[in-house]
């Protein structure tokens, strides 16, 4: 589904990502772990087209979507959430929300029928009931816990029902409560409903949980690429990811 | 400065208000009425600005559409010898429209600074061509527009037609800002303001809201300034000038930006006590106008219309 063939990307002297290949497969759970600093987020953006590689190719169901900008990428069916929640601030949850219901139906330049249309409302309160944000739909973003926000985040990935799904660390800043149970709604759905996941994450916990295959990055390599426990149990990813040793 | 309303707001209170406009000039001198149907259509180019600030865009050459809107009536009339203001008004808005998507390829590229001084700059390149191309515009002397007639009669009080034809249109106007603000491209306009990338994640284009939002706004922008032609009856190349821009933004923090209704009583106001201090203080009338603004600043900092939400405010704990 998703080839990223001997992708680089440099920034000045330094080789965030170094030659990586990797392959994705539909309906696939895919975790990614490494120290900070280590090329994974810079994946994510190359992938998703907010960065252009400096070489190599990334080709998405046949197509090669390689310097395709983000919108063109999202339309072709990826959508992402961010490690920094990428939110309108100034707005209520509900507003966000209701925003990328409208992008999704394709209602983005309609300057006559209101955002606040019943069947979309109706729509918004499902996915707010759905993520744990019901109490807070009033609420302006500005005024949201991190964990919130990184929660309504994701949230409005989802809306657009992509085919592929990249969330960097979904779960960093969300209470160790809350992250299991949103985790446990989303996860199951995902794959229910056929969609590939590729998650950045740096809790092992999570790790272990959610994903069928991790790939650990050290040094923007890949060095090693596997099931979640045969990964986790070899020794250079110990030390590589958790100083071990 | 606050957020525009997301809905129609107070639309009783709009009604009653837009009545009581209506009955103004059986009371009132024709001047004042002049007055009010004046500040109600440059009110109308004041919306088309807010509409922008919206997406935190500050338009500083909004009189290009003023003055577009208004020379399209001047030539038709001038020229033509079409005074109508059916076939006016409607050519007006549709030319401000053009132009404004014309402009907005290049200007939807721009934001901040950037844009502010780059939609000064095609504004100043309008009041240019209008004083330097004598023959085409009546340079510095302008055009006069005469004739003026509604669905072919040349009515016996044209200021009194012409004050219902603002008081209408601008009605129209109020009604399609209102409808932008509540629809998905008003938020998306907003969205624009906090996150363009996550707009771009979205599949939607921030770029392309401007320049839809960019295209009503001139369109706005230009029937206001054809109506004003029509109420004044000429047109001149000061329409394009820089100061008039200013004048427009100006009047959007005057009024502020939390309603459709703001820009109307923030221009309402401005031409009154622009004129007042012009006659009471000839020579420091823009001096008056400044301390104005700096007073409405101060304590009124979401302008006009803030005032009036704390008021309406008060008077409903007041009643509790």
């Amino acid at each position: 589904m998703i080839d990223v063939q001997n992708v680089s990307r440099a920034f000045g002297m330094l080789r965030a990502v170094d030659d990586v290949s990797l392959s994705v497969g539909e309906a696939e759970t895919v975790g990614i772990i490494g120290t900070n600093g280590s090329g994974k987020t810079t994946l994510l953006n190359l992938i998703t087209g907010y960065l252009q590689p400096t070489s190599g190719r990334i080709v998405f169901q046949g197509t090669d979507i390689t310097g395709l900008g983000p919108r063109r990428v999202t339309a072709l069916g990826m959508a992402r959430s961010f490690q920094i929640p990428q939110l309108y601030t100034g707005l209520t949850v509900l507003d966000n929300i209701l925003i990328a219901i409208a992008a999704h139906s394709g209602r983005s330049a309609d300057f006559w029928t209101p955002m606040y249309r019943s069947d979309c409302v109706t729509k918004a309160d499902e996915l707010l009931a759905l993520f744990g944000l019901r109490d807070q739909a009033a609420a302006t973003v500005s005024n949201l816990p991190e964990g919130r926000r990184k929660v309504l985040d994701v949230a409005l990935s989802v809306i657009l029902e992509p085919k592929v799904l990249l969330m960097d660390e979904p779960t960093s800043g969300v209470s160790a409560r809350d992250k299991f149970s949103v985790m446990d709604t989303l996860m199951p759905a995902l794959k229910e409903g056929g969609v590939t996941t590729i998650f950045v994450e740096h809790d092992l916990d999570i790790m272990e949980r959610y994903a069928e295959r991790a790939v650990v990055f050290d040094g923007g390599k890949i060095i090693a690429d596997g099931p979640v426990a045969d990964v986790l149990a070899r020794p250079e990813v110990r030390r590589a990811v958790l100083g071990e040793g | 400065m606050s957020e525009p309303s997301t809905r129609p707001s107070l639309p009783l209170a709009a009604i009653v208000a837009f009545a009581v406009i209506a009955i103004l000039p059986l009371f009132l001198s024709d001047w004042i009425s002049f007055l009010i149907a004046l500040a109600l259509a440059k009110g109308a180019v004041v919306l088309g600005v807010v509409l922008l600030l919206r997406g935190g865009l500050i338009s500083f050459g909004h009189a290009l559409y003023f003055a577009i809107g208004a020379y399209a009536v001047g030539f038709l009339a001038n020229r033509f010898g079409i005074g109508e203001a059916l076939v006016g008004l409607p050519l007006a808005t549709i030319i401000s429209a053009l132009v404004a998507a014309a402009l907005g390829l290049l200007l939807m590229r721009f934001r901040g600074i950037y844009f502010a001084m780059l939609s000064l700059a095609l504004s100043m390149i309008l009041y240019t061509v209008l004083i330097k191309f004598y023959d085409f515009s009546g340079g510095t002397d302008g055009l006069s527009v005469r004739g003026f007639t509604l669905a072919g009669a040349a009515p016996a009080h044209p200021g009194l037609v012409q004050y219902y034809l603002v008081l209408v249109l601008t009605a129209a106007v109020v009604y399609v800002g209102a409808r932008f603000l509540a629809s998905p491209l008003g938020y998306l306009m907003q969205a624009v303001r906090y996150n363009e990338i996550r707009i771009e994640y979205l599949g939607a284009s921030a770029s392309q809201a401007i320049l839809a939002s960019y295209v009503i706004s001139g369109a706005i922008s230009g029937l206001g300034g054809a109506l004003v032609a029509y109420l004044v009856g000429h047109v001149s190349p000061e329409l394009a000038f820089w100061v008039s821009s200013g004048d427009f933004v100006f009047v959007a923090v005057l009024g502020g930006t939390g309603s459709v209704f703001a820009p109307l009583i923030g221009s309402i106001a401005f031409e009154f006590v622009k004129n007042y201090a012009l006659k009471f203080s000839p020579n420091t009338w823009q001096l008056t106008l400044g301390i104005f603004l700096l007073v409405v600043i101060y304590f009124q900092p979401q302008g006009l219309w803030g005032l009036l939400t704390r008021l309406r405010a008060k008077l409903r704990r007041l009643r509790q």
